[in-house]
């Protein structure tokens, strides 16, 4: 083929990349941009090396092994892992019940006044968009600054915790429920609306049937997700695994934060496993 | 009736009863009534006059927030830091998880893939919270330590994603340049990363609105940036400071989404 097109006769045209120049700008303009970026960052790989971190590190690594492994602690152990499952099944379950109302006003597929002219779009439209906004500031706030404030009136513990996880799972639950009922085939929602079906009907029969194992796939996600932000949210004092790793850190006791870690992993693996089979037997 | 109704329509078929679904509902539920069970909290407690009064009076204090121009300016400079943070944790996760996805999609046989697979599930398991925590001790208090959490941590999710897309691309644009004579590399690089590229750059952009948050949040255990300032301004009761934080917060969470969805609008013209 080459040679075919060597024996076309005619000028000699020099090849000539059409994006070379976009992609130099790019490459320069990202590294002008980098270099401010790992100062601001302090990014200073070397002092991973310098000997006195080194040392520090080894023998934290050391103390590492052999994990934990007393009868008493294993008992406190499996506790602290139960109160983990507890406070993210809480949590999720309350998010849901946050989340489910505000999905159902926020989202364009139940809207009537869109349907058509006719009076209440601009209401409509401004009940929407505040709703999405509640929905943006519950997610904005970090849990643990929501945990802070539970704190207060429910002192430390898994309460604290569960109430900080509704506020800001339910908020990315009520966005997700949103966007998953406008994303799927509204035609049919809208055609029962049209009708004259109360929003529910049209929400239960219309859109829930098309979308529901999406809805519930996301849902059981978010619940794999809690189950580690009840870890962290254990840092700040909300019992389970996190409150016992913090404790255990903080005493520079290796052995107990490995087992805890492994016992996380295994946590984590068990989520997993039955988020994948409660996803296989909804399809 | 007429002709047309006489004819024997099928009786409408019922669908038979989803046992699998029935037992999965109720075993949720048993769930959710143990989980609160056991946790056995008063939530009484939270609609006490007094705690509603105490949770009044704090999230009260939190208005107005402090804008006199040297707190806005080091409230500015620590969202530039957790952007920082954010931004080069999620570069490095890009190129530690391409890397690691290569072994990890079954491009170099079956024990690397288990083993990539391995390292993979083990960083993106460990919350970002521990990994800074382990980092912290590891480089020292400062954003370095965020950083280096937030790559760790990334890696394992980007790794993971990127390992799928590979393994879902269809084969044959790269079967043929490799059966045409061309090496290895070249026939990935122009048959197979052109498919993966444009799905790549949006995972890693939407990673990078998740880090942004994250970033903040590590800043409680000593990674830099706003976080530590919200939580050094929070642990010596100064409200209004901690609320100027928070408002430099949303800000950044906002600007960074906004970018984000724009780039991706605009790197996936088809993208729904």
């Amino acid at each position: 083929m080459s040679a075919a097109a060597g024996t076309i006769a005619g000028p000699r045209v020099t090849l000539r990349d059409p994006a070379a120049r976009t992609r130099a700008t790019a490459l320069v303009v990202a590294l002008a941009v980098l270099w401010p970026l790992l100062w601001l960052a302090e990014f200073k790989p070397w002092h991973l090396f310098d000997s006195g971190n080194l040392q520090v590190m080894a023998s934290f690594l050391a103390g590492f092994l052999p994990p934990a492994t007393a009868p008493e602690f294993l008992a406190l152990l499996w506790k602290a892992t139960l109160e983990t499952l507890a406070i993210a099944t809480a949590g999720i379950a309350l998010a849901f019940v946050i989340a489910v109302p505000l999905a159902v006003v926020a989202t364009r597929a139940l809207s009537v006044s869109r349907i058509g002219p006719g009076p209440g779009r601009g209401v409509g439209a401004a009940v929407r968009t505040a709703t999405r906004g509640l929905l943006t500031v519950l997610r904005a706030i970090p849990e643990v600054v929501w945990a802070l404030v539970f704190v207060r009136a429910l002192g430390l513990g898994p309460g604290a915790g569960v109430l900080a996880l509704a506020v800001t799972y339910g908020g990315m639950l009520g966005k997700v429920y949103t966007e998953i009922l406008e994303s799927g085939d509204t035609r049919s929602a809208r055609a029962l609306l049209e009708a004259g079906s109360p929003r529910l009907g049209a929400l239960f029969y219309a859109l829930v049937p098309s979308t529901a194992q999406e809805l519930a796939s996301y849902t059981v996600y978010r619940w794999e997700c809690a189950v580690r932000a009840s870890v962290v949210m254990g840092f700040v004092g909300a019992g389970g695994l996190g409150q016992l790793m913090d404790q255990s850190m903080k005493m520079l006791n290796g052995g107990e934060a490995s087992s805890i870690l492994l016992t996380f992993l295994g946590l984590v693996i068990v989520a997993d496993a039955m988020s994948a089979l409660i996803r296989r037997v909804l399809s | 009736m007429s002709a047309i109704d006489t004819a024997a329509s099928p009786a409408p078929t019922r669908l038979p009863p989803c046992w699998g679904c029935m037992a999965l509902a109720l075993a949720v539920v048993a769930a959710i009534v143990w989980s609160f069970a056991y946790l056995a909290v008063d939530y009484r407690q939270l609609f006490g006059r007094e705690s509603m009064r105490l949770m009044a009076k704090f999230i009260g204090e939190f208005f107005p927030p402090d804008l006199t121009t040297t707190f806005v300016a080091k409230a500015a400079w620590g969202a530039l830091q957790t952007f920082a943070v954010a931004a080069i944790g999620t570069a490095l996760a890009v190129v530690f998880g391409a890397a690691i996805a290569l072994p990890a999609a079954g491009r170099f046989g079956v024990a690397p893939r288990l083993a990539a697979r391995l390292l993979l599930n083990f960083l993106r398991s460990v919350p970002e919270l521990v990994w800074a925590a382990l980092m912290v001790i590891a480089a020292g208090l400062g954003p370095f330590a965020g950083t280096l959490a937030l790559a760790l941590h990334t890696t394992g999710v980007l790794g993971r994603l990127y390992a799928e897309s590979l393994e879902n691309i269809p084969p044959a644009p790269e079967r043929a340049l490799r059966e045409g004579g061309s090496g290895r590399i070249a026939a990935f690089a122009y048959a197979t990363l052109p498919l993966v590229a444009a799905q790549g750059v949006a995972y890693a952009l939407y990673r990078l609105e998740m880090n942004i948050r994250m970033a903040a949040v590590l800043g409680f255990v000593g990674a830099g940036g706003l976080g530590q300032l919200l939580y050094f301004h929070l642990s010596i009761f100064q409200q209004a400071q901690a609320s100027t934080l928070l408002i430099a917060m949303f800000v950044l969470v906002f600007a960074v989404d906004s970018l984000s969805a724009f780039v991706r609008g605009r790197l996936l013209p088809a993208h729904g």
